[in-house]
């Protein structure tokens, strides 16, 4: 009988079998994620075709049929417009890009001492790079050099006067330049500005904390331009006689003011989402009102926001750029000034300037972003509700 | 308060006590401004953004041109060095405001002198350093067979906001009953940039703007100034009102370098004119000896030999900035001395 | 008894310095005499500015002829209006390009950030590039982009591209026929009207029915039929009231027909596609918010898949949307302001113009400052009228 014995037990395990064809390799994604419904292949050809109709006319025109270098429009004119190129060509003038970089990075700061703005960004460099490593040691020192150092030795280096440095007025700044130095400086004031007025929104004095609503809502109300304007038009009225600002100061002033009040409704969120027995608890520590704020609640609450506080950061640096309808010439305004010279006047130039003057932002722009979205997992520490 | 509150206060306090110091050391005692500037050194001055043969920097950043070359005019009066002056570039909107608020010392940016301006905004207008004329200019290569103004009915006509210009050129369409429809740009560049690219037919501005500006368009030859002239645009540099002293000093730079062109003194025979025993050359270059026309203004006698080794007399400023010396080429005309048929007449100076 | 005394009297061991209540009545009053100063010390310095220099104040010039014309009147505007006038067309010219382009906009970002949640790799892809392209570059450059790109590829008015139904398109702008109103058609907007009436009527009544019996009915079926054939109909009783009003070729431009400037175009283009960029980042986040027990719970239910979307998904969705919308809403239209760029007599630059040739500047600046904030609020307002209704309803 043992022999009709049916029953059966495995002693080892199959081994694992490969996923049917159809489930895997190129064939299988490709089914998945492109034609997976008559709905999704007729998305996908329209996409192919998008792609196809775009990429191809970017290519040539950025790369293939563009013009690297050259001494003048010639090279970027067809024959009919008065230059060297064959009739019906497209492509992008990167010559007048290369011709004007000088510029476009600063502007018509003197040629001789345009090694003052070149040494505060390697100067920048290298206290920004430790700063953003987080393995690198030393931060609070970084953070001093970086944030107080750096702005006192730049402005002495930029603008120069002493030390035997020849005197720099902001009018020859110009460029990336007013760019970055315009938004450094706003960010640097508008982070401790949006904090006090945030701590001054929730404050429990009642005429404080009215005074922030209103500046608040007010700056948020109004456009960035006409806070320029008013910066540049209407300031000067409101100081007493023979009492001037730099125009570039007050652009600074308008920039600052304006991302502190976005920035204080950021941080407010923050202070927001931490939860009553933090305070409690600082309360029952003894703690005083700076002592509560500055070591309990805001570190946790800065945490919170760093994404929207970083976004704060890139919305101020694009609107760095409307400074040029106060005519101050940053990038975008120089890039633009450029434009109007006739020994570059061609069909491509206002293009290839634009998109230039458009990667740089980007560049920037895109490596906050990346870097703040790398911060935010790192301090994810599970709090986030 | 505890400790840190009081820390953080104190520092907040000294900081704002820094920012008002910071803010008044920008401040100057509310003095003449003649005192204010031999002060500091220097003469601000607003010009244009950039408009060729006016004010409009070269490769260098120099400024260059007519409204430029005043400035140095007036610095070399003041200081005997024309170089001691430094630019502000001004859009049409802030120009008057940075005079007001004293932010500059002095305008000099085409602007046109009109009784509002002299009356309600605080200015006070020196001289006519340029007579202009509002005109058109069109493409004639798109546009063949129009060659005057009347024609432009219809037309979209490019002009730069908040100027005389949009005044006159509403007012003259209005006047001869022709519709048009107006493209307004704030900033000089842009509306360059968009007459170039053909977004109107017609742009309009002071005449000797459009020869400035039909040499930064991509083929100049095509386009051409229409004839018509159809307001009166006196040129002119204009200082803050209320302080004679320096009105007094500017208006007669400008008559300097008119007298000095009357006279024939050049910047090549300034020196040499010195010796000159021509009683009015004399007291014009402060040769004369008891005279003290320079000092009565609160400047140096030889303040007019200043003038000239600067920037030369009217003519050569004018030949050089926008006549034949230039790439504008435009001819005198009215803009010539009075004695050759022209309106510039400078007072004697005596 | 005896402990509560001790209790009353603990605070005032220290001196009365560390007394929260005195500190800041002081603190307060500390604020309040800086403002007040700093506010007397400005007006005291502008008023002394004004009159040193003889420079006129007040809004009396508000009355006076504004003398200078402006491309785009949507109220009836000449040169002999007055500043006022000018500046409610500036006005008016800002709301129509925000609401153009909030509904652009929302049209817009509403696809792509489905398009950013879809199954197919290849829309995902291109969704996200755009995303990520637009977020990163200022607007003020996207809207120079489009207005160099639209004027230097498009052509002369003489050589206008002819689109179907006699609109053409050139660098001067889009030319559209115009439809013109005969007698009659009055009739048309009030079978409109009455339609509208209708369809609110039968959705009322469908819903009161479905709730009492459990009957549906093709609520949104009828109202399409109700309100596009009403209206047909009278269009047709009325003998076809309607010519159109091509635009034609003259001397310089095309004349006639309903044109639209390039100016408003590139802004609104510009506007909307760089706004479209963050609505789409806000779409995606509101639609991943809404947990998938949601969507599981209702096919539990029985509900097909467009139901769920509509009744179940989408009402969640729109509460995690609608706050941050707000703003973006807001920041369009406080983005508007950048048409004195490319000119587009939006408020900013008739504002500016006004200023520049009454030489009034702190009037200008503040009529400018007003404006933008009561739209602001006005926008704000509406918003969260919608925001208050779409909330969640907790009992």
């Amino acid at each position: 009988m043992q022999e009709h014995d049916m029953s059966w037990v495995r002693t080892e395990m199959v081994l694992a079998q490969p996923a049917p064809p159809e489930e895997r390799g190129a064939y299988a994604w490709v089914r998945k994620n492109l034609i997976g419904s008559v709905g999704d292949t007729i998305l996908t050809v329209l996409g192919i075709a998008i792609v196809l109709w775009i990429v191809p006319q970017v290519i040539n025109w950025a790369f293939i049929n563009a013009q690297w270098s050259g001494p003048d429009r010639t090279v970027c004119t067809t024959a009919a417009q008065g230059g060297i190129q064959p009739d019906g060509w497209t492509g992008a003038c990167w010559a007048f890009v290369n011709a004007k970089f000088g510029q476009f990075m600063f502007g018509t700061y003197p040629i001789e001492e345009r090694w003052r703005p070149i040494l505060v960004a390697i100067l920048f460099v290298a206290l920004l790079v430790p700063m953003l490593i987080p393995r690198v040691p030393r931060k609070g020192l970084n953070a001093i050099l970086l944030f107080v150092a750096l702005p006192i030795v730049s402005f002495f280096l930029l603008i120069g006067g002493v030390f035997g440095l020849p005197y720099i007025e902001t009018a020859r700044w110009g460029g990336l330049l007013i760019t970055l130095s315009l938004s450094f400086v706003g960010i640097a004031v508008s982070l401790p500005l949006g904090i006090v007025l945030a701590l001054g929104r929730r404050s429990k004095m009642p005429i404080v904390k009215w005074l922030c609503i209103v500046f608040i809502e007010m700056v948020r109300g109004i456009p960035l331009i006409t806070v320029l304007f008013f910066a540049s038009v209407m300031l000067p009225l409101f100081l007493p006689e023979g009492v001037t600002f730099d125009k570039y100061l007050r652009a600074l002033i308008g920039v600052s003011l304006f991302a502190a009040a976005y920035m204080a409704e950021v941080i407010r969120g923050g202070l927001q989402a931490i939860p009553k027995g933090q305070y409690e608890g600082a309360d029952s520590l003894g703690l005083g009102y700076w002592q509560k704020m500055g070591l309990i609640v805001l570190p946790q609450a800065l945490k919170l926001v760093i994404p929207g506080i970083v976004n704060t950061f890139i919305g101020m640096f694009k609107d760095t750029s409307l400074v040029l309808i106060i005519s101050m010439f940053d990038l975008l305004g120089v890039v633009k000034q450029n434009f109007a010279d006739a020994n570059w006047a061609t069909p491509q130039t206002a293009k290839s300037g634009l998109i230039f003057a458009a990667f740089v932002f980007w560049l920037f722009c895109f490596g906050m972003s990346r870097y703040s979205m790398y911060t935010e997992r790192r301090l994810d520490t599970g709090y986030k509700r | 308060m505890t400790e840190k509150g009081l820390w953080v206060m104190k520092h907040i306090a000294i900081g704002i006590l820094g920012v008002a110091a910071l803010g008044f050391m920008a401040s100057a005692a509310s003095a003449g401004t003649l005192d204010t500037v031999k002060q500091k050194g220097f003469i601000q001055c607003g010009v244009s953004t950039g408009l060729a043969g006016f004010s409009a920097p070269d490769d260098k950043g120099e400024w260059k041109g007519i409204d430029a070359d005043f400035c140095r005019a007036v610095a070399a009066a003041v200081f005997g060095d024309g170089s001691k002056v430094k630019f502000t570039p001004l859009s049409a909107k802030e120009r008057f405001t940075a005079l007001q608020s004293g932010e500059i010392d002095i305008l000099s940016r085409n602007t046109t002198w009109t009784s509002n301006r002299d009356s309600a905004l605080g200015l006070d207008f020196v001289g006519i350093t340029y007579y202009d004329g509002q005109g058109f200019m069109i493409n004639a290569k798109k546009l063949p067979g129009v060659n005057s103004a009347l024609q432009l009915s219809g037309a979209a006509v490019c002009v730069q906001s908040g100027t005389t210009t949009e005044l006159n050129l509403a007012d003259y369409f209005k006047k001869n009953k022709m519709e048009y429809n107006p493209v307004v740009f704030e900033k000089l560049e842009e509306v360059n940039a968009a007459y170039d690219a053909g977004r109107c037919d017609a742009y309009t501005t002071d005449q000797s703007g459009l020869y400035g500006i039909r040499l930064t368009l991509s083929s100049p030859a095509d386009h051409v100034v229409l004839p018509e002239i159809i307001s009166k645009e006196p040129l002119g540099p204009a200082v803050r009102q209320g302080d004679d002293q320096w009105a007094h000093i500017a208006r007669w730079t400008y008559f300097a370098l008119l007298n000095a062109e009357e006279a024939g003194i050049t910047q090549a025979n300034v020196d040499e004119m010195k010796t000159s025993a021509d009683p009015n050359i004399q007291r014009i270059l402060g040769t004369e000896p008891d005279g003290k026309y320079g000092a009565d203004l609160g400047l140096s006698n030889d303040w007019v030999v200043n003038i000239i080794k600067a920037v030369g007399n009217y003519g050569e400023m004018f030949e050089r900035n926008v006549g034949s010396g230039s790439p504008l080429k435009i001819a005198r005309g009215i803009n010539a001395l009075w004695t050759k048929g022209g309106l510039q007449y400078g007072p004697p100076i005596r | 008894m005896a402990s509560q005394e001790i209790l009353r009297e603990e605070p005032s061991r220290g001196s009365f310095i560390n007394d929260p209540r005195i500190r800041s009545l002081f603190f307060q009053t500390l604020v309040v005499i800086l403002l007040f100063s700093s506010i007397w010390w400005i007006v005291h310095n502008v008023i002394e500015n004004l009159q040193r220099l003889h420079i006129a104040s007040g809004f009396g010039f508000l009355r006076s002829r504004a003398g200078f014309d402006i491309s785009d009147t949507p109220i009836a505007y000449t040169s002999d209006s007055t500043y006022f006038r000018a500046l409610v067309v500036g006005l008016l010219n800002t709301i129509i390009v925000a609401v153009a382009g909030i509904v652009l906009a929302t049209i817009v970002g509403f696809t792509i950030g489905i398009g950013r949640l879809s199954r197919n790799w290849l829309i995902r892809k291109i969704c996200t590039v755009y995303v990520e392209i637009f977020r990163n570059i200022p607007p003020l450059l996207v809207i120079f982009f489009w207005y160099s790109g639209v004027l230097a590829v498009l052509p002369p008015p003489r050589e206008s591209i002819h689109l179907p139904f006699g609109s053409f398109l050139n660098q001067r702008g889009f030319y559209l026929p115009r439809a013109v109103w005969g007698d009659g058609s009055w009739l048309i907007g009030v079978a409109l009207l009455l339609a509208i009436a209708m369809a609110w009527f039968v959705a009322h009544r469908a819903r009161q029915r479905q709730k009492a019996t459990g009957q549906q009915f093709p609520v949104f079926w009828t109202s399409v039929a109700l309100i596009v054939g009403l209206p047909v109909l009278a269009f047709l009783l009325g003998g076809m009231p309607l010519t159109f009003d091509f635009p034609k070729q003259s001397t310089f431009n095309l004349t006639g027909g309903f044109w639209i400037k390039p100016e408003f175009l590139s802004l609104l283009l510009a506007l909307s596609f760089y706004t479209a960029a963050f609505i789409a980042e806000i779409v995606r986040a509101g639609i991943r918010g809404v947990s998938k027990g949601q969507t599981e719970a209702a096919a539990a239910l029985g509900l097909r898949s467009g139901p769920i979307l509509r009744l179940v998904v989408i009402p969640q969705a729109m509460r995690i949307v609608i706050p941050p919308l707000t703003s973006q809403y807001l920041n369009l239209t406080k983005n508007s302001s950048l048409a004195i760029a490319i000119g587009y007599p939006d408020l900013t630059a008739t504002a500016g113009t006004v200023l520049n040739q009454t030489g009034q500047a702190v009037e200008g600046v503040f009529i400018m400052m007003i404006a933008y904030l009561v739209l602001s609020l006005v926008t704000s307002f509406v918003m969260n009228i919608v925001n208050a209704r779409m909330a969640l309803v907790e009992r």
